[in-house]
């Protein structure tokens, strides 16, 4: 795993994101979509913030990357702070929920324009490209126009994207949301071998807790800009912190105590 | 397939966030500051001069006064309220009838599947970019005794002027509703029919008003263009009929009544700015409601054995062939006529020439090239400025105050659209003598044609090319962004590529725009740098049979020019869909 056991990989402190008007004239705030979060993802770890929509978990991610302004807190990694570094200087890739492929490149330009930026030189870049469509399921696909792929291939190409530079971190947006519940399925079990034999720390946001927990080794349930529980999968469901938590999972809260007494759940 | 990251290779920008994004402002700041300039000096001075002269008059001791009584004098006169009455009339009949005539033209040619589809919706647009003077000359030409319709007494009528101004702008709602239509959901519509209603109710009751925004948004831009239109008016009309803009010209060229030409310049900035504000509104609301409609075109093949199908097919061939086809037709049959009535390309030998009794100062065909000249630097000028419009503008900035702007700097670029473009001509002459305390005459360097022809066609750029980068999503640009790439980056390799295919357009609109410029040009060309419209209307203003044939062979050779323009734009546009018109 070489480098990456040296870093500390992400800290997220106490991180507040708010939207509407900055500053607070007469103590009027805009709404607050991040609420005082802390988070770690170990280096090499994989870590699904799960909860309902609009619960600031596209917002927390989108603040971790960059895109959004702290109001409050700290974002660091392997620990440098953030606080200077913008969106294109931190080394890290982000997937969104409709891959947002450059519609004016093709399949194999998409998934080397993260490559380019790099200056990375041309053989090198081809023979990544093809490595990375290789890896997703696409061989070959390098000259195919972005309009003509079906909307799993076009998630797997803009996999292939955002993993081509090595990022340090991934982020997913909702990657698989879009898609049918079978592809969905399928699909996630290919991130999560993705992921883990590249070894790229990630935090992949979901609503759907099956979803969670086939790729993350840790899940943090998260509800209304805070976060209340984060947990392996399997002591999450046999551990629920609380009753919302207990019951986003799908678990009825008297049904809690029957689900300890199972060996893990699942 | 673990690797060690490319830790050799800085990824990190120079300087923090902070100074980054502070850079960024400035980098914008002045991008939007070169659009902003060129306005000021090209557009708001003058006609701020101008109008400066309808409110202000001498003091006897070498300063200046506010003086409103020639507003008290002009609207005290009869023929005032007689061309205000004029204007508001043409403006309001040349846009219901366009509007009316437009709707199933937009059914037709983007609801319906037919062979032969793109080549009927290239044909339309076509009046939409000739020249005024030339769609003047081509009425005209139906219309005077001896014409095609010389039987129908139609010569020097506001029947012949409307008729001319829904050839215009039969286009602009065309297009606009037309884009929208295509896109809307079918199965609104046929929910609808399934409740039970016939396919008129549906059609009033679900369609019309999505549509609505848009429909309103087309009425908008062609009262506009009707309200001021210039060389028409001036063509067709003939003495005893005018409008605001053509009093202006009236009254500066052939009576030198500044005052009375800066008040009538306010009061139609007064109805210019009412059309606009409401066009701007109904804008906002059509891009609120295109978010609505499905992303896949709607259009079924065409039955006209359905009533509901071939009323519209009957109405749009009428007017396509009738309004469309007849007149450019006459013209160029005309235009094949010789003195004595034979068919001869005699009129056309003669653009070698001055004219009859030496007409002009130079050839038609010294000023075909003038034309295309000015038109070339025009279109240079236009298309950068109105780039860098575009470009500010499809900005989406957190700040409030600086998004709001944005907005502002959109609306202002419209504001030639609407300013008459006499008034902007006549501005040039009482101003850029010494622009800005700089002992340079524009008025002699030649490029004040070119400068004014580029102010005429800014807005059309804009909102060629604007939509398209606003279409971009702004999540495209973050990730561009996420994968390393800097601001400048994300312009050069997501903004860049993607506004390119409108660019095609936007200079081919620039282009033709600027060829058939005539109410500024009039004002400015110089008699031996004269431009074919400018020509052409010197020449149907000499008598002789002569002069008058010459102008109709030069005006199906400016025809010609502009609708080769426009084809060559369109080819390099491809299939995506582009601005506005």
């Amino acid at each position: 795993m070489g480098t990456h056991e040296r870093g500390r990989g992400l800290e997220v402190r106490d991180v507040v994101v708010r939207y509407g008007p900055a500053r607070t004239r007469a103590g009027r705030a805009g709404t607050v979509a991040v609420d005082h979060v802390s988070l770690d993802v170990a280096s090499g770890e994989v870590v699904a913030l799960l909860g309902p929509s609009g619960c600031g978990k596209s917002s927390l991610l989108r603040a971790v990357a960059g895109l959004e302004p702290l109001a409050s807190g700290s974002v660091a990694f392997d620990g440098e702070d953030l606080a200077g570094v913008p969106v294109h200087g931190r080394r890290f890739g982000l997937m969104f929920q409709d891959g947002q492929l450059f519609p004016h490149r093709d399949v194999g330009r998409n998934v080397a324009y993260g490559l380019e930026t790099q200056r990375v030189p041309r053989a090198e870049r081809d023979a990544r490209v093809r490595e990375l469509l290789d890896a997703v399921g696409l061989a070959g696909y390098e000259q195919r126009s972005v309009a003509t792929l079906s909307g799993g291939e076009q998630q797997r190409v803009a996999l292939a994207r955002s993993l081509a530079p090595r990022p340090r971190l991934l982020l997913l947006d909702e990657p698989l949301s879009a898609l049918d519940r079978r592809l969905r399925e399928r699909l996630a079990v290919d991130v999560r071998d993705a992921l883990r034999s590249t070894g790229t720390t990630s935090v992949f946001v979901t609503h759907d807790h099956d979803e969670a927990f086939t790729v993350a080794d840790r899940v943090a349930v998260m509800d209304r800009g805070r976060i209340l529980q984060v947990d392996a999968p399997d002591v999450l469901l046999r551990a629920p912190a609380s009753a919302r938590v207990a019951e986003f999972l799908g678990l009825a809260p008297d049904a809690v105590d029957e689900l300890i007494d199972e060996p893990t759940g699942r | 397939m673990t690797s060690p990251p490319v830790a050799a290779r800085s990824w990190r920008a120079p300087g923090g966030a902070s100074a980054g994004s502070l850079g960024r402002g400035l980098g914008w700041g002045l991008a939007a500051s070169v659009p902003l300039v060129f306005l000021g000096v090209f557009f708001a001075w003058p006609v701020v001069s101008l109008v400066f002269q309808g409110f202000f008059a001498d003091d006897g001791a070498g300063g200046r006064v506010l003086d409103l009584s020639g507003f008290a004098e002009v609207l005290s006169q009869q023929r005032t309220w007689r061309v205000i009455g004029q204007t508001l009339a043409q403006a309001t009949v040349g846009t219901a009838l366009a509007v009316l005539l437009g709707l199933p033209g937009a059914y037709v040619l983007y609801r319906c599947r037919f062979p032969g589809r793109t080549l009927v919706r290239g044909l339309v647009t076509v009046p939409f970019v000739l020249p005024t003077v030339v769609v003047g000359v081509a009425f005209r030409a139906l219309f005077v005794p001896g014409g095609l319709l010389g039987w129908a007494g139609l010569e020097e009528t506001f029947v012949a002027v409307v008729l001319a101004l829904v050839f215009f702008n039969y286009a602009v709602v065309v297009r606009t509703v037309g884009g929208l239509w295509e896109r809307l959901d079918p199965r609104a519509e046929q929910a609808a029919r399934a409740l039970g209603a016939t396919p008129w109710r549906a059609f009033r009751t679900v369609t019309l008003p999505a549509l609505g925004p848009a429909i309103a948004s087309a009425a908008a831009v062609v009262f506009l263009f009707c309200a001021t239109a210039f060389g028409v008016v001036l063509v067709l009309g003939g003495l005893r009929y005018g409008t605001i803009e053509t009093e202006i010209w009236i009254r500066t060229t052939q009576f030198l009544d500044l005052r009375a030409a800066a008040v009538l310049s306010v009061l139609q900035l007064v109805v210019v700015t009412g059309a606009l504000l409401a066009s701007a509104r109904a804008r906002t609301r059509r891009e609120r409601a295109l978010h609505l409609t499905s992303e896949r075109t709607s259009a079924h093949p065409l039955r006209v054995s359905f009533a509901s199908d071939a009323v519209p097919v009957g109405v749009t061939l009428v007017v396509v062939l009738g309004l469309l086809v007849l007149p450019v037709a006459g013209l160029v049959a005309r235009s094949f006529r010789g003195p004595d009535g034979a068919w001869s390309l005699h009129n056309y030998v003669a653009l070698g020439t001055t004219g009859g009794r030496n007409a002009l100062s130079v050839t038609v065909w010294e000023a075909t090239a003038n034309s295309l000249r000015t038109a070339a630097v025009a279109t240079v000028l236009a298309v950068v400025v109105g780039g860098l419009v575009a470009l500010v503008a499809s900005r989406r900035p957190r700040s409030p105050g600086a998004r709001r702007g944005v907005g502002v700097l959109d609306g202002l670029f419209m504001l030639p659209l609407g300013v008459s473009a006499v008034t902007v001509g006549f501005g040039f002459l009482i101003t850029l003598d010494r622009p800005l305390g700089l002992d340079v005459d524009l008025r002699t360097s030649g490029l004040l044609v070119p400068i004014a022809q580029a102010v005429v066609a800014i807005p059309l750029v804009v909102r060629t090319m604007l939509p398209v980068l606003r279409a971009i999503d702004p999540r495209l640009r973050e990730a561009a962004a996420v994968l390393g790439a800097a601001p400048g980056r994300v312009l050069r390799t997501v903004d860049g590529p993607i506004g390119l295919r409108s660019l095609g357009l936007a200079v081919g609109f620039a282009f033709a725009v600027s060829l058939g410029e005539f109410g500024a040009t009039s004002f400015l060309a110089r008699p031996d740098a004269a431009t074919l419209p400018v020509v052409i209307f010197r020449l149907i203003g000499r008598p002789g049979a002569e002069n008058y044939g010459m102008a109709l062979a030069a005006s199906v050779v400016l025809a010609a020019l502009t609708a080769t323009v426009m084809m060559v734009a369109e080819r390099l546009r491809g299939d995506r869909p582009g601005g506005e018109f």
